[in-house]
């Protein structure tokens, strides 16, 4: 399968209208949004758990989410992580985009890709906990209901991204 | 109506599975744009490729335009539908650092995990930055707690800003949208594609493109004619399932449940009197609130109730019930949880729990009108046991006393005040209602 080149990626018009399908399907069925990082962030805690049961208790960020005997697993939006990650790989599959490889920029070695991949994640990560979303829960759900707070998070989003973005054009360019 | 109470069906394989199809949904949406290639989300802040923006705001408008025609042909009731509450200030901040994270890093958390599930290792490793991202976050909000909770405005949408109909800004999004995607293509050729201004033109040159956009805009517009329902609308539909409750008197709430409740220490009791301000001055209910019929069914104000915590118990009271019954409707059909109404009024309160002769006297025949059927001498707000018959009184009741000043006697021992009325509890009416839309997503 890998030998085959990967399939051209649909019109960005069409997969946004997917998108816009697969949304309000989610807020018509469930009356809520589609998200990520919720679920990451369970799936941390859910790892810390196993580490330290004691020091997911003593923060209360963390025992809102898996405190005492409760599993920071079992809540929806974990399942709807595991169906994303399903749904790549279905679609990554079937349009033969489905093999190991590092995607990065002309001028950047594979192993700083990845270095700066880590980073940014991090970075990322704190940034949507602090937001209360990521750009799929906070920008692209709270968009779709016209929320005050989701435009100009989504706003500022592209709004960190160019700024920086003339400095670290070597990443990319 | 949609959406559904899916807490009836929470825990069973069938409620996870909707997720987990949703999911599936979503991540092919993802991979199919394009979304698992970080460079091909990076290219949209060097202005060469505006995947990210055009799969984006395609996927809102797409999904708000069908959000808001659901509504207003009321197949969905969008009171019913999460609206992520707005933080303004930690938002943008958070904004703002996951900006820098997404050009470092080259994806978001959503798309970082599309690229991960199809085995790209910047993808992997940029999931599990995240994890370390959030584990930072969650060891360090302890210490700025306060500013992340700060600019709390809740349920706050862009209609309820600008005052402007739902549908009238839909159509002006639809609008915005079609000319940020006509920018894009712009930016593409001339960044991208290295064309000149001359050969760039500004309609699409596909007619399938022209075609959607019109269909679109055209699917706005009938949203914005047909209008979002009205209050009155919505307890049409919902008769069916209220007019039982005010019928059976389920709503009613006794006086003596009412200071049962005060001095359960897990709920909060928010009572709110709407009768003229005068009449409040006169005599009210201790911690409860003078709010004009007017302001209480005012939007900002069932705003307010609506983000209300869940152990959140509203009592309504006009001198009668017909007043507060009023308000009870259009409160209700906004989707105010535990709301209720003072059984009797402020008039049956003042039976069960009566003031002394010296204070007021009874003047009205009957209690049911939305008169006060007292006369005050005067006016003593909630500095009378009447007033908080909860809390342990100090002494027996006051004797008249020749002044207001002299009423308020010095404490002797401690009682409750405990009339008669309140001896034997009535059927208890109140029962606790959890808000049935989970927290977003991402919340």
């Amino acid at each position: 399968m890998a030998e085959k080149t990967a399939r051209a990626y649909v019109n960005p018009y069409l997969g946004g209208t997917i998108l816009g399908i697969v949304l309000f399907l989610s807020f018509y069925i469930t009356g809520n949004g589609l998200g990520a990082s919720a679920a990451i962030n369970r799936v941390q805690v859910a790892a810390l758990s196993v580490v330290s049961q004691e020091h997911v208790d003593s923060v209360a960020y963390f025992s809102e989410m898996g405190g005492g005997e409760r599993s920071a697993l079992n809540h929806p939006s974990v399942f709807m992580l595991l169906g994303t990650f399903l749904g790549g790989a279905l679609s990554g599959l079937v349009n033969r985009r489905f093999k190991p490889e590092t995607r990065k920029g002309p001028n950047v070695s594979v192993k700083s890709r990845w270095i700066y991949a880590l980073i940014g994640g991090a970075i990322m990560g704190y940034g949507a906990r602090l937001a209360r979303g990521c750009t799929s829960g906070q920008a692209l759900s709270g968009g779709a209901v016209l929320s005050v707070g989701s435009f100009a998070f989504m706003f500022a989003v592209f709004g960190g991204g160019y700024a920086l973005a003339y400095f670290v054009r070597r990443l990319w360019n | 109506m949609a959406p559904f109470n899916l807490s009836t069906i929470s825990g069973t394989l069938g409620y996870d599975l909707i997720f987990l199809l949703l999911g599936v949904g979503f991540g092919a949406a993802l991979e199919m744009s394009g979304f698992g290639d970080s460079r091909k989300l990076a290219a949209q802040f060097y202005f060469r490729e505006m995947t990210v923006l055009k799969v984006m705001f395609t996927g809102i408008v797409v999904a708000a335009t069908l959000i808001f025609l659901a509504s207003s042909f009321e197949l969905l009731d969008f009171n019913r539908v999460w609206v992520n509450p707005t933080y303004l200030v930690p938002g943008i901040v958070g904004g703002l650092i996951m900006g820098v994270g997404f050009i470092i890093g080259g994806f978001c958390p959503g798309t970082s995990l599309v690229a991960a599930s199809t085995l790209k290792i910047d993808g992997i490793l940029f999931v599990l930055g995240v994890g370390v991202g959030v584990f930072f976050f969650g060891e360090s909000v302890q210490y700025f707690e306060d500013f992340f909770q700060s600019s709390y405005m809740g349920r706050f949408t862009i209609p309820d800003w600008l005052g402007l109909p739902y549908g009238v800004v839909l159509v002006l999004l639809v609008l915005m949208a079609l000319t940020m995607f006509t920018g894009a293509e712009i930016s593409e050729a001339y960044f991208g594609r290295g064309q000149s201004l001359k050969e760039i033109s500004l309609l699409p040159k596909v007619r399938i493109k022209t075609a959607a956009a019109a269909v679109l805009l055209l699917l706005a517009l009938v949203a914005a004619f047909k209008g979002q329902p009205t209050v009155e609308d919505r307890w049409y539909w919902m008769a069916q399932e209220n007019e039982p409750l005010l019928a059976a008197r389920e709503i009613y709430v006794d006086p003596a449940e009412i200071v049962e409740l005060k001095k359960n220490i897990n709920v909060f009791v928010d009572i709110i009197d709407l009768r003229s301000e005068a009449e409040y001055n006169l005599f009210h209910l201790s911690e409860s609130r003078h709010v004009p019929q007017v302001t209480a069914t005012s939007q900002a104000f069932v705003r307010t109730l609506l983000a209300a915590s869940d152990n959140t118990v509203v009592f309504l009271l006009s001198n009668g019930e017909k007043i507060a019954t009023e308000v009870w409707k259009q409160l209700k059909v906004q989707g105010v949880l535990n709301l209720y109404i003072l059984s009797g009024g402020i008039n049956g309160w003042l039976e069960a729990y009566p003031l002394n002769d010296c204070i007021a006297h009874r003047i009205e025949k009957t209690l049911d009108t939305e008169t006060l059927a007292y006369a005050f001498n005067y006016a003593v707000g909630d500095s009378v046991p009447s007033a908080h018959p909860y809390l342990p009184r100090m002494d027996e009741l006051p004797a008249c006393a020749a002044s207001a000043e002299d009423s308020v006697i010095a404490p002797v021992k401690t009682t409750y005040y405990e009339p008669e009325a309140a001896q034997h509890l009535p059927e208890k009416k109140v029962k606790l209602k959890k808000k049935t839309v989970a927290k977003g997503g991402c919340g």
